[in-house]
């Protein structure tokens, strides 16, 4: 199977002004097949731009990333994307959004419509498929986006603050989601969130992001995605361990934010 | 088909005029009440409260309608067609009595005699003091200076009422006395008695208000017109004879023979001795032609003694109020029903003024547009919209370029020596792509209409397809955005018109150069929302469509493109807009057919009904386009904003 290997990331932005932001400074990692990230860190320490340069999107000033043995050099169809605002196709319907990757190969329609219905079912919007996607709540939408990157099948799903913009009751849902999806298809996932609680619950491996230069703080090795599968997650919550481990990070990002706040 | 309505269109007009009112005033009242029973939840400020309101809409409409019929005097002539005939005659009293009147001050002024002293006097001031500036010689001097004083005496021999000849005061009270009299017949109730046959004949001629234009039945046609025509007659002649009055006593003569030989031997005395200074020569000789030009005018005898037109003053003051008193309801009529304006009379026809001129009558319009739509009328011998039996090749010719026989191999054929022609493919082609070929005929539009509307969709056809391509890859290109902007941003500033000249005299006044500034138009306007669609872009949606796995193109076919087309059409229904603007415009400048032409012709011909029936068209066919592409926006981009 194909590892994701991150070596030496560097990342430097030019800025307007004429200075410059080291957005990434060294990030070295390797996430293995089948694993779930989850990634988080105080606001502006180079999530994003971390998994833009794994979709593709951006190339690294300094060091690469590997997917297996092949350097990533573009956008891919080995990895999938969700957005935190769906980034639907709003003149498409909720179908044609979900078979746009399948359309673009040229897939036979008929295959491609059974798959459609398949996906629609997983995400639970099946019958939905005829409604333009203007017409449905952000929920909704952001499971689209879902099924839309699945359906092409790619070896590792990055999600930058997927859950982001619902309300708490979708959110949990979604985040099930997720974790059913994870265990089914046992894909790959990078997944960044600001929530500690999400970071955790979703993360059978987390990372902690520190600021300025945005670098690789601190790892854990976590039981809760594991249990999420089969326990509810809210029995989760609740448990000590993760109360603990909660508090703790949350104190380190607390830390970090007043180092940043001292600084300016 | 119609003239049956247009031949009561005053009852019809009046009907629609009342209803109208009745109109506003219901709904005036709806509103009112709606606005008590209904409880609106909005508070100030939020669209909401402007949704609705139908009756609103209606109470404009009618307001407008009233408004146009109202001033154009439309329902002045539903209510009561006479009238204008009468203000007519009313009008030819008036203009009768204008030349005595203008003497005293009556509306407004001095008195003639005064303003013309005060002209006189001031010229006087300013030649006395010219007298020191002009380098005069003694005796000059004392000679000019004595000729002004003369001349202030000649006045006096005016103005004074000792000198005033008893023949002339004579004249004054026969002039008094025949107002008098004119004062009591218009007040007698048979003047002027029966109408004669030859007046009864031209009554009947007249043409009706409004026939022809703006023409106003000029002959008397009603026992009020006949008296104030009659009346108008005879005040001509009275103003005759007033005109001929002159001041011209013995004193006065005596003085005006003695300041003439003064003047003359001034001048010899001022030639004898010219000087050298040319500008000099040239004032002293003003100064000696402007002491003529002022006797001259003195000599006139327009100037009498201050109190004696006093009895004329009256005697017209008193005919003024009878000729009033006699109007009767027709002055209120006029002041009510005719506003902004009044109906003069000229040498022999009444025309409107004011808002009467400009602004014709709704109903008149109505009458006009009917005529120029019936296509065997039309304007200038082609019909506004109609269809015409076009051979088939003429539209093959029209569409399939010329130019692609030529592309086909080998020669076209050559005469052989019996002078035959024998056709080979090459000249078949060529046959058919200039539409010159035996066919069956096809209904095509035409007319004045048709042809603004081909232009405008021609030239929008053209600035899309070309334009719409090059603002996308104007937008996602370093390349194309840095070598076409300058190229685009060097002619698109300038006004469109001020570039017609040129391109008219390039691609000739026929359509091609009005479809080509069109095209210019269009193009630019498509290339800029194009473009602002393309940069717009979500970045995060052209990700996603990376990692979907699209392709360049298809990231530019299924991605940017949709998501353009609101930039792309609301960039379309601009340029409609711009481009009818531009089109009339150049249909005014050059060229024989379209819109802007017949509006042009009627300009120079002040036609106000055809110009407001172009406009009318103008305006209705803009407002078509524009629901349409608001059909088609609400239809095809429903989506649009909610991304
Ligand atoms: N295109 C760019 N040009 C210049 N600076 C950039 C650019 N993109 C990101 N940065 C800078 O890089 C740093 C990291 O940005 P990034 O978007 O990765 O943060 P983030 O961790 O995703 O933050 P958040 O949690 O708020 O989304 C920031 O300081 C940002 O200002
Ligand atoms: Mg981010």
């Amino acid at each position: 199977m194909s590892d994701l290997v991150a070596k030496d990331l560097s990342m430097v932005f030019d800025v307007d002004t004429g200075g410059q932001v080291h957005a990434l400074n060294n990030v070295n990692f390797t996430l293995k097949s089948g694993e779930l990230l989850s990634v988080l860190g105080p606001s502006g320490c180079g999530k994003t731009t971390l998994l833009n340069i794994i979709a593709g999107f951006n190339h690294p000033t300094g060091g690469a990333v590997y997917l297996g043995d092949e350097e990533i050099k573009g956008p891919g169809v080995n990895r999938g994307m969700v957005f935190q605002q769906g980034a639907l196709f709003e003149w498409l319907t909720v179908s044609e959004n979900v078979d746009f990757g399948l359309r673009m190969k040229g897939t036979d329609p008929k295959k491609s419509k059974k798959m459609v219905d398949e996906w629609l079912d997983i995400v639970g919007l099946a019958g939905f498929g005829d409604i333009p996607t203007y017409q449905l709540s952000g929920g909704m939408q952001q499971r689209i986006a879902l099924a839309r990157c699945l359906i092409n099948d790619p070896d590792l799903i990055l999600m930058d603050e997927p859950l982001g913009a619902l309300d708490a009751l979708t959110r949990e849902k979604m985040q099930s989601l997720v974790l059913k999806i994870w265990k089914e298809t046992g894909k790959t996932i990078m997944i960044i969130t600001h929530s500690v609680e999400e970071a955790l619950l979703l993360g059978e491996r987390l990372f902690v992001m520190a600021p300025r230069p945005g670098r690789l703080h601190k790892e854990y090795n976590l039981p809760f995605a594991e249990r999420g599968v089969t326990e509810d997650t809210r029995d989760i919550k609740n448990s000590e361990e993760f109360i603990e481990t909660r508090e703790e990070i949350l104190t380190m990002i607390w830390d970090m934010e007043e180092e940043i706040m001292g600084q300016v | 088909m119609f003239d049956f309505l247009f031949e009561y269109r005053g009852l019809i007009v009046g009907t629609i005029f009342i209803a109208l009112i009745a109109t506003v005033i219901w709904a005036i009242f709806y509103g009112r009440n709606l606005i008590r029973t209904e409880r609106t939840d909005a508070v100030f400020g939020n669209p909401e409260r402007a949704l609705g309101g139908w009756h609103w809409v209606i109470t404009g409409v009618s307001a407008i309608l009233i408004v146009w019929i109202y001033f154009s005097w439309d329902a002045a002539r539903a209510f009561n067609p006479k009238a204008a005939n009468e203000l007519c005659q009313v009008g030819k009293l008036s203009s009768a009595i204008n030349p005595i009147r203008s003497t005293f001050p009556l509306d407004d002024g001095f008195l003639k005699g005064t303003s013309l002293l005060v002209r006189e006097n001031k010229q006087l001031n300013g030649l006395a003091d010219q007298v020191e500036r002009l380098g005069f010689s003694d005796a000059e001097k004392s000679k000019a200076k004595e000729t002004i004083d003369l001349m202030r005496k000649a006045i006096i021999g005016m103005t004074s009422p000792e000198f005033l000849d008893s023949a002339t005061d004579a004249k004054f009270k026969e002039i008094v006395s025949k107002i008098d009299g004119l004062t009591s017949k218009l007040a007698d109730q048979n003047y002027p008695g029966d109408p004669t046959a030859e007046q009864i004949a031209a009554a009947e001629k007249n043409p009706r208000w409004g026939d022809s234009g703006n023409e106003i039945p000029a002959a008397p046609a009603s026992p009020r017109g006949y008296k104030f025509d009659a009346a108008a007659k005879e005040m001509k002649t009275i103003a005759t004879d007033f005109s001929k009055i002159r001041n011209n006593n013995s004193n006065f003569l005596a003085q005006v023979e003695k300041l003439k030989g003064q003047i003359a031997s001034l001048d010899t005395l001022v030639q004898a001795s010219p000087g050298t200074d040319e500008l000099l020569v040239a004032n002293r000789a003003d100064f000696v032609k402007g002491l003529t030009r002022v006797l001259r005018r003195v000599d006139d005898g327009n100037i009498f003694p201050p109190d004696a037109l006093n009895n004329v003053q009256s005697a017209l003051v008193n005919l003024d109020k009878e000729q009033k008193n006699q109007q009767g309801g027709l002055r209120y009529y006029d002041a009510l029903m005719m506003p902004g304006g009044e109906i003069r009379a000229g040498s022999n026809s009444c025309s409107e003024q004011g808002s009467g001129r400009w602004l014709p009558k709704p109903s008149d319009t109505l009458r006009t547009f009917a005529r120029i739509s019936d296509p065997e009328i039309g304007y200038k011998g082609y019909p506004l919209l109609w269809y015409k039996m076009k051979p088939f090749g003429e539209m093959v010719d029209f569409i399939v370029p010329d130019f692609i026989s030529s592309l086909v191999p080998g020669h076209y054929p050559r005469h052989d020596t019996n002078g035959i022609v024998t056709p080979n493919f090459k000249s078949k082609v060529r046959d058919f792509a200039t539409g010159n070929f035996e066919s069956f005929k096809v209904p095509m539009p035409s007319g004045h209409v048709w042809d603004s509307l081909l232009r405008v969709l021609a030239g929008l056809f053209f600035g899309i397809i070309l334009g719409v391509p090059l603002g996308l890859f104007m937008g996602l290109s370093r390349f194309s955005k840095g070598f076409f902007d300058p190229l685009i941003e060097l002619y698109r500033p300038v006004p469109p018109l001020a570039w017609a000249p040129l391109i008219l005299t390039i691609f000739g006044i026929g359509d091609d150069g009005k479809i080509f500034l069109l095209f210019m138009v269009a193009f630019a306007i498509m290339v800029i929302s194009a473009r602002t669609g393309a940069t717009g872009t979500h970045l995060s949606k052209i990700h996603a469509a990376h990692s979907l796995g699209a392709t360049n193109r298809q990231i530019l076919r299924k991605v940017i493109l949709p998501n353009s087309l609101p930039e792309i059409l609301t960039g379309i229904r601009i340029a409609i807009g711009v481009c009818w603007g531009t089109l009339v415009a150049a249909e005014m400048l050059a060229g024989t057919t379209g819109i802007g032409f017949v509006e042009n012709v009627a300009r120079k011909q002040s036609d106000y009904e055809i110009i407001w029936t172009t406009i009318i068209i103008l305006g209705l066919l803009g407002l078509l386009f524009d629901l349409m592409m608001r059909w088609v926006i609400d239809k095809f981009i429903p989506w649009r904003g909610k991304g």
